[in-house]
């Protein structure tokens, strides 16, 4: 095998295009415009005026303070669900079982999530249903403001329910690690209680593993969009769906100040991002001056089971969520305060349907060309690196996060004018790129550790006995890693699917797709119209994962080492 | 014979281990103070999982029936904190991201009062073990011995009450092995603990010069009350 050489490969060379090129002129594009420069629309002149208009905005300090606020809070409350379900459980029967259903929630885009918890939660919603009116009296809905409520709490917890999901999938993934059961041991061994253990012993080894992905949270959460636009304040919103509406607004002048609002939301973020790295460190620090205490804590009950309960209680408003939106899906007729449906109806659902054609077929054609370009190119990059001895895929791993690590918004407005001057805007192959650059780092996540793991010998084996890189690659790499290649593709199908803000600016409003569909129609009246476009979202993926588990065990149903390992 | 509960030491009444209802393994001894009992078997024979059953840890995929006394205290239904066993492991397992000082602080009581007088204690213990001068170096830069040795103290300075030894000289070379095994059990008899030793070397079992129980063959087993005398220790006698 050749030796190592300094020259990049081409695979690493085309993913640094692909991500640092847009994201880069995106930002240029942004930065320009935000002080007055856009000569397309006929802004020539540098100015802060922009600026000047964008803190003239009324209540624009309320929307810094709740983006900065809302997103910082449910990022951090996120992480601390997820650490300590898996202080108190990681190694159980109960934990096996939740993490079952906790995966496939992943896959639940945003925009879904948060229409199926405005219909749990919202005052005419299932949950004020079920008390009403035997225990409230309420014989119509309450006016109170649960949705869109002033603080963001309903935006708060829609991001948590949705985030927790993607921390503790990334927290099982670096808990899979070897002699981990045996530190576990040992802190016990040594009398220490289970989470005091996971707290001293497990996470600092863990930790640095969740880090990157926890910061990638706090930038999406900091400035989302869809999740704001259905459950967040509206008077005045938070600074991303402002952003929006400046954007779109017909008088041309504002998109000045719109993109002086993009780079206003990349600092928000960027303060956000620091405060929680101060947090952290300041955690960090005490954490590290208990470990010498000696203190084991072996009474843990209490904690372990508000662990128990709080995770309990997120995969429970999630599986109710997602319920509500078959249910509303095939309502005919539901009044308040009827806990389920009067009438149902499929004729409806078929209508509807047929109506969200169009929009279906590009939401399968952008979620299958991203996901199948995205995998390919993970692989090839992988390759490349096991070929050329590159063990550390330190750097690697952190570039290619770094778009996920800024505001969507910040660079998309810059690219949005970009590809409007190339004249590309609006079409089908500028919508794909644009979610590229957020469905590559997904899937090389995803593939990125399976394939490190697959035994070296293997390969060797098989080059010893004659056979090309290329023939291993296909016939020996790929096959053994069948399940994680599919289950890559699913991940990155419905991270695509689940892209709203790109698919909204980059298309123009010429591209629809189920999600951008069901974001807008949330606002709306026709609730039935609105949980079928946002059921929609979940088909995609959920018939990836389908397929990522049947095909290998149908390719492999007599090969018993292929199966999947039984876990306690 | 006196009953489980007034024995002195590490007392296994009646334990039996089995996976579907597949006997695994079959053990009946008692363990006195300061001495070591050798289990030896080929992998796969339970030895791991009999550790893992005294320790409060097996897998619940395996049944397993007995009791396990510890100085007349029934440990059998105790969570593994509870237990006061100390366990050692085939790696030294030193806690990656704490000094080496600090593991071994991370072992001594929480009643054992005081920064300083925890920190003379630890190093105190690294000195016992040849390592004067250790305290502040990062547990990876230390060789295997020196590992396994830092792993014995903060097991000691947890203050156990029984040792267990899943084949902790394994990954030492040969030349190190005898010299810390050596100090392993002269360090357990001074504090006159109990140890189970397992392993499937032989030369472990004739160092330990105690009881050897065999699991190979458990459909024979005798359990501790039969033990047989190795044929080496017998070749050396």
């Amino acid at each position: 095998m050749p030796k190592s050489t300094g020259r990049p490969d081409i695979a690493t060379v085309l993913v640094t295009i692909l991500l640092a090129g847009p994201v880069l002129a995106g930002l240029a594009g942004t930065i320009l415009p935000a002080f007055g420069y856009l000569p397309v629309l006929g802004f020539r002149t540098f100015s802060i005026e922009p600026f000047r208009a964008l803190f003239n905005m009324p209540g624009i300090q309320i929307s810094i303070l709740l983006s900065f606020g809302t997103g910082l809070v449910a990022s951090i409350l996120s992480l601390a669900i997820v650490l300590l379900f898996t202080a108190g459980w990681s190694g159980t029967r109960t934990f096996a079982r939740l993490t079952r259903f906790l995966s496939p929630l992943l896959s639940v885009p945003h925009a879904a999530a948060a229409i199926g918890l405005a219909f749990l939660i919202a005052p005419s919603g299932f949950l004020v249903r079920l008390v009403s009116p035997w225990a409230t009296g309420w014989t119509r809905p309450p006016d109170l403001l649960i949705l869109n409520d002033q603080a963001g709490i309903a935006m708060t917890l829609g991001l948590v329910a949705k985030e927790v999901p993607f921390l503790f999938l990334m927290t099982l993934a670096a808990l899979n690690r070897p002699h981990i059961r045996d530190f576990y041991k040992s802190g016990a061994s040594l009398g220490y209680g289970r989470m005091t253990t996971f707290i001293k012993v497990i996470l600092p080894q863990i930790y640095p593993l969740i880090r990157l992905p926890m910061l990638a949270v706090i930038a999406y959460a900091t400035s989302v969009v869809d999740v704001a636009q259905i459950l967040g304040p509206t008077t005045p919103p938070p600074l991303a769906p402002r952003l929006i509406v400046w954007m779109n607004d017909p008088d041309l002048s504002k998109r000045l100040m719109a993109s002086a609002g993009a780079l206003l939301q990349l600092f928000v973020s960027a303060v956000s991002l620091i405060a929680y790295l101060v947090l952290e460190r300041g955690v960090t620090r005490w954490l590290k001056s208990r470990f010498e205490s000696g203190h084991r804590r072996r009474q843990d009950t209490s904690a372990r089971q508000a662990g128990l309960w709080l995770m309990s209680i997120i995969v429970a408003i999630m599986t109710v969520s997602i319920v509500l939106l078959a249910v509303w899906t095939l309502a005919k007729s539901w009044w308040f305060p009827a806990v389920l449906p009067q009438r149902w109806s499929l004729a409806r659902m078929m209508d509807a349907f047929g109506m969200g054609g169009p929009a279906q077929l590009a939401t399968l054609l952008l979620a299958a060309c991203a996901a199948g370009i995205a995998t390919a190119l993970t692989l090839w990059v992988l390759e490349g690196r096991s070929f050329r001895k590159k063990p550390s895929h330190g750097r690697l791993n952190t570039f290619v996060f770094l778009p996920l690590l800024l505001p969507q918004i910040s660079f998309l407005f810059g690219l949005q004018t970009l590809f409007l001057v190339a004249g590309l805007s609006g079409t089908i192959e500028a919508v794909l790129l644009a979610h590229l650059i957020f469905v590559f780092p997904y899937a090389f996540l995803a593939l990125s550790d399976p394939w490190n793991r697959l035994d070296p010998h293997y390969a060797k084996a098989a080059a010893s006995i004659g056979a090309s890189r290329a023939r291993i690659f296909w016939q020996v790499q790929l096959p053994l890693l069948l399940r994680p290649v599919l289950v890559t593709f699913a991940v990155a199908a419905a991270v695509s699917v689940g892209q709203y803000l790109p698919t909204l600016m980059i298309g123009a409003g010429r591209i629809v797709t189920v999600t951008t569909e069901s974001v807008a129609l949330a606002s709306g009246g026709n609730r039935q119209v609105a949980a079928l476009y946002a059921l929609l979202q979940l088909v995609i993926p959920l018939a990836g994962f389908v397929l990522a588990a049947l095909v290998p065990s149908l390719v492999f149903r007599n090969r018993a080492a292929m199966r999947l390992e039984r876990q306690f | 014979m006196p009953e489980a509960i007034d024995r002195k030491g590490l007392v296994l009444e009646a334990v039996s281990i089995s996976i579907d209802d597949a006997p695994l393994l079959d053990i009946d001894c008692h363990i006195p103070p300061g001495n070591i009992l050798t289990i030896m078997g080929e992998s796969g024979s339970g030895k791991s999982s009999l550790l893992d059953f005294i320790a409060g840890f097996l897998n619940p995929a395996l049944q397993a029936e007995g009791r396990i006394f510890l100085n007349g205290k029934n440990l059998t239904d105790l969570p593994a904190q509870e237990r006061h066993i100390g366990l050692m492991f085939q790696f030294p397992l030193l806690f990656p991201h704490m000094s080496v000082l600090q593991n071994l602080m991370f072992a001594i009581p929480a009643k054992v009062r005081g920064r300083q007088h925890r920190k003379e204690i630890a190093r105190q213990a690294l000195g016992d073990v040849g390592l004067n001068g250790f305290g502040d170096r990062d547990p990876a830069t230390l060789s295997g011995g020196q590992q396994t040795r830092v792993a014995l103290m903060r097991t000691l300075l947890a203050q156990p009450m029984a040792l267990l030894l899943d084949e902790p000289f394994s990954s030492l070379d040969q030349t190190r092995r005898a010299e810390v095994r050596e100090l392993v059990f002269c360090q357990a008899r001074k504090n006159d603990l109990p140890v189970l030793l397992v392993t499937h070397d032989e030369e472990d079992a004739l160092a330990a010069s105690g009881l050897v129980h065999f699991l190979d063959d458990h459909k024979n087993n005798n359990g501790c009350s039969k033990v047989q005398q190795p044929q080496i220790s017998i070749a050396k006698r």
